[in-house]
């Protein structure tokens, strides 16, 4: 009698329990394979900012369940995580990853699930009339090669005419991206460029350093991923190129980037959304409720860090959103999706939540899936392993980078017979 | 001298420098094949998993440490002591050998006489694993490797050349290092297999394993010892490629350079893998830097391939290969 009263508990308390809402977040993390010094820090900030926010008593009262799925950097893992999550109250999916999102980009709009890529992913989905489901704000690629640009042409007095800079990329879609952006720019302000592609996984980089100490050129941007960051840092060092001249974009400015070419790495640039650092009282109250208190994702090492301080981002800009998407009613993929495409963060909102001067404000609207669209560079210091910010946060040339995003969506709309909603 | 044959002659040292360090790691695959004909998919692992130990030991961190605090709800991560390279060299080889007997009692002894199919499935398995494993033991972070091996441009090279042709050549410290202990390697791995008795026994289990145990050699002590010798060679790969871009988990993809290399230098021949490695490193190299420009560049991954595979055309049993003939 005793068992079957137990029995009927357990089975009451199981059908009680979908009714006890959690606001479901998968994370495609990967804490596994080669690339997981990128994927722990970033999957420890995400993971270590919900946990705050719920022993801050959650989003209005409702918890949020981190849903963990490991991917191992691996697309096809990735898609299984996916299938594996979306019918446990999935709300929005943030892929870590730019093969995944590509292949989530249909099966999540057919799934009306929205999709968030943190600066990398489909540059055009910054198109919403076109990607209705997907997401890449802060900024896109596109964005960051046109910053870039703008940026050494500051250096240089205003002018990049009859300069050189060449890109070391990573041979892959991922690296290839600005290269279009960039030779329309080079023909705009007048610079060569010089494109150097280093195949995956770019431990030997001799021959695109050979060239560089040949050629000499005036910059070198770096679209990198994994060990081939930290291998063209120490080549740049060998051949004695000026540090303060390589800039590489945000996936090549992690400290995992820098720490492992020691005093050589001082100096390296690299364009980012976010401050680093523990000096926000946001991460500070991480410390003290999230890290002290033993409920870290993983064992605090990296708190702080550039991949963490991505996390801690990407994880505060989701509940704002699901605070957001409350103020609709219950919160489901559909109405998450509505507060991601109308979500503002002034900078009064992001010093109250402890983020002063951390990141930029931003407006995200129908028509444009990607805000602020802005980039600061930063400056690594190998004497005291920091990093810090040595700009102002700056704009892309629009003028130059929308039409390539118009043109890209467009094609992508009629290949997919999309018809374009009519927005702002 | 034209200033693209200078250039030309910078890009051959260096692709002669970078070939070393393919031949580095391709040393290890030739020894175990050699010795028990297992293509040991895991030398790779082997060499990231060296690595990953010498530094932990190096920074005294606590072995298993995020599993034990996981556990005990402990906060250890590190004992709070540097041990000097050599010394930890000494444990991090003592460690390889432990492991080279775990490979042995708990793989190999259990696949003899079995094809070399299976015996190549064992060391995909024990790749896997012991990636998994080294993460564990020493978690998954990027390691700064400095075993005090200087690194970055030769100035006296660069001068001596500079003034002799009118252009400083690029030649890395750390390269030529990798070269002169490459070179000791080699002549060292020489010695022990013609020399030595262990060494002859080592190449009279490779050629008939049943004679050799007929005549009283162990093969469980041959298969260790030559495991023993695989690990220290992937400990000197693991050094040389960690202080070029620290020790990371793609460390073990360096195996993918040593394959054309083999193909090249054969499978069974010590010197084979060091030719092999210095065409490989050559040749690649200039074709980079000869028509590499004008396709696009990134030639050299499929490049190596290519050149083994018109090898593998010519002579199949690679350049210094045994020529196995097999009668119906």
């Amino acid at each position: 009698m005793k068992l079957k009263l137990l029995a009927a508990v357990a089975a009451t308390m199981m059908a009680v329990s979908p009714a006890m809402a959690e606001l479901v977040i998968p994370a495609l993390n990967y804490r596994t394979g080669p690339y997981a010094p990128s994927g722990i820090p970033y999957a420890d900030g995400f993971s270590d900012y919900m946990t705050l926010v719920n022993e801050n008593g959650g989003i209005d009262g409702e918890m949020v369940k981190v849903l963990e799925c490991e991917t191992g950097y691996n697309t096809e893992k990735g898609v299984e995580c996916y299938e594996q999550t979306k019918g446990q109250g999935a709300l929005i999916y943030i892929p870590q990853s730019t093969g995944i999102t590509y292949q989530l980009i249909p099966k999540a709009s057919a799934d009306e699930i929205p999709i968030w890529s943190v600066a990398y992913g489909r540059t055009s989905a910054v198109n919403g009339k076109v990607f209705k489901w997907v997401f890449n704000l802060p900024a896109t690629y596109w964005d960051a090669a046109s910053i870039m640009v703008k940026y050494a042409m500051e250096q240089e007095g205003g002018s990049l005419e009859g300069k050189k800079i060449a890109l070391v990329y990573h041979n892959s879609a991922y690296g290839k991206e600005p290269i279009r952006t960039l030779e329309k720019l080079s023909e705009k302000h007048g610079f060569e460029l010089s494109l150097l592609p280093v195949d995956h996984p770019g431990q030997e980089q001799k021959s695109q350093w050979l060239q560089i100490r040949r050629e000499r050129p005036d910059y070198v941007f770096m679209w990198g991923w994994g060990v081939m960051n930290s291998v063209a840092v120490q080549e740049a060092s060998n051949i004695r190129f000026p540090m303060d001249h390589f800039i590489g974009v945000w996936w090549s400015g992690s400290e995992g980037d820098v720490v492992p070419v020691g005093a050589g790495a001082d100096g390296y640039k690299s364009i980012t959304w976010h401050g680093a650092g523990t000096d926000f009282p946001a991460l500070q109250e991480i410390k003290t409720k999230v890290i002290d208190a033993g409920k870290n994702a993983g064992d605090g090492s990296k708190w702080g860090e550039v991949g963490y301080n991505r996390g801690v981002y990407a994880a505060a800009v989701v509940a704002e959103a699901l605070r957001h998407a409350k103020t609709m009613g219950d919160v489901t993929p559909s109405s998450m999706r509505d507060a991601m495409e109308t979500l503002g963060m002034t900078d009064e909102r992001w010093t109250e939540l402890g983020f002063p001067g951390f990141t930029a404000a931003f407006q995200v609207t129908c028509a444009r899936h990607s805000s602020p669209r802005l980039g600061a560079i930063q400056q690594w210091n190998a004497t005291d392993k920091t990093w810090t910010m040595v700009s102002d946060f700056m704009e892309p040339d629009f003028e130059v980078v929308d039409p390539l995003i118009e043109e890209d969506s467009m094609a992508y709309a009629a290949e997919n017979n999309i018809t374009p909603r009519e927005c702002n | 001298m034209p200033e693209q044959l200078l250039f030309a002659m910078e890009v051959t040292l260096n692709g002669l420098m970078a070939g070393v360090l393919y031949a580095l790691v391709a040393l290890g695959f030739v020894l175990i094949f050699k010795a028990s004909g297992i293509f040991n998919y895991a030398q790779g692992v082997m060499a990231l998993f060296a690595a990953l130990t010498l530094v932990g030991i190096m920074e005294g961190q606590v072995p298993f440490g995020h599993l034990i605090n996981a556990i005990f709800g402990t906060e250890i991560h590190h004992f709070g002591w540097h041990v000097p390279g050599l010394i930890a060299i000494v444990i991090t080889m003592m460690i390889m050998v432990a492991l080279a007997w775990a490979v042995n009692q708990f793989v190999m002894r259990h696949l003899v006489n079995q094809e070399p199919i299976i015996l190549f499935m064992a060391t995909i398995g024990l790749a896997y694993f012991l990636e998994g494993f080294g993460d564990l033991m020493w978690g998954s972070d990027i390691k700064n490797l400095d075993v005090g091996l200087p690194q970055g441009l030769n100035s006296w090279i660069d001068e001596t050349t500079f003034n002799a042709l009118g252009y400083g050549f690029f030649i890395d410290n750390l390269d030529i290092v990798a070269s002169v202990v490459a070179a000791l390697l080699v002549v060292a791995l020489v010695v022990f297999a013609q020399y030595t008795k262990q060494g002859r026994a080592m190449r009279a289990v490779a050629d008939d394993h049943q004679a050799a145990l007929s005549v009283g050699i162990s093969l469980n002590f041959i298969w260790v010892m030559v495991w023993s010798v695989a690990g220290f060679v992937a400990l000197v790969a693991g050094i040389m490629w960690g202080s070029k871009s620290g020790v990371q988990f793609s460390l073990s993809l360096i195996a993918l350079k040593a394959l054309p290399v083999l193909m090249l230098g054969g499978f069974t021949s010590i010197p084979g893998a060091i030719v092999g490695g210095l065409i490989v490193g050559v040749g690649e190299k200039l074709f980079e830097f000869a028509i590499g420009p004008m396709i696009g560049g990134a030639t050299e991954n499929w490049f190596a391939y290519v050149l083994a595979l018109v090898f593998l055309v010519f002579r199949p049993q690679g350049l210094f290969g045994d020529k196995i003939i097999e009668r119906v």
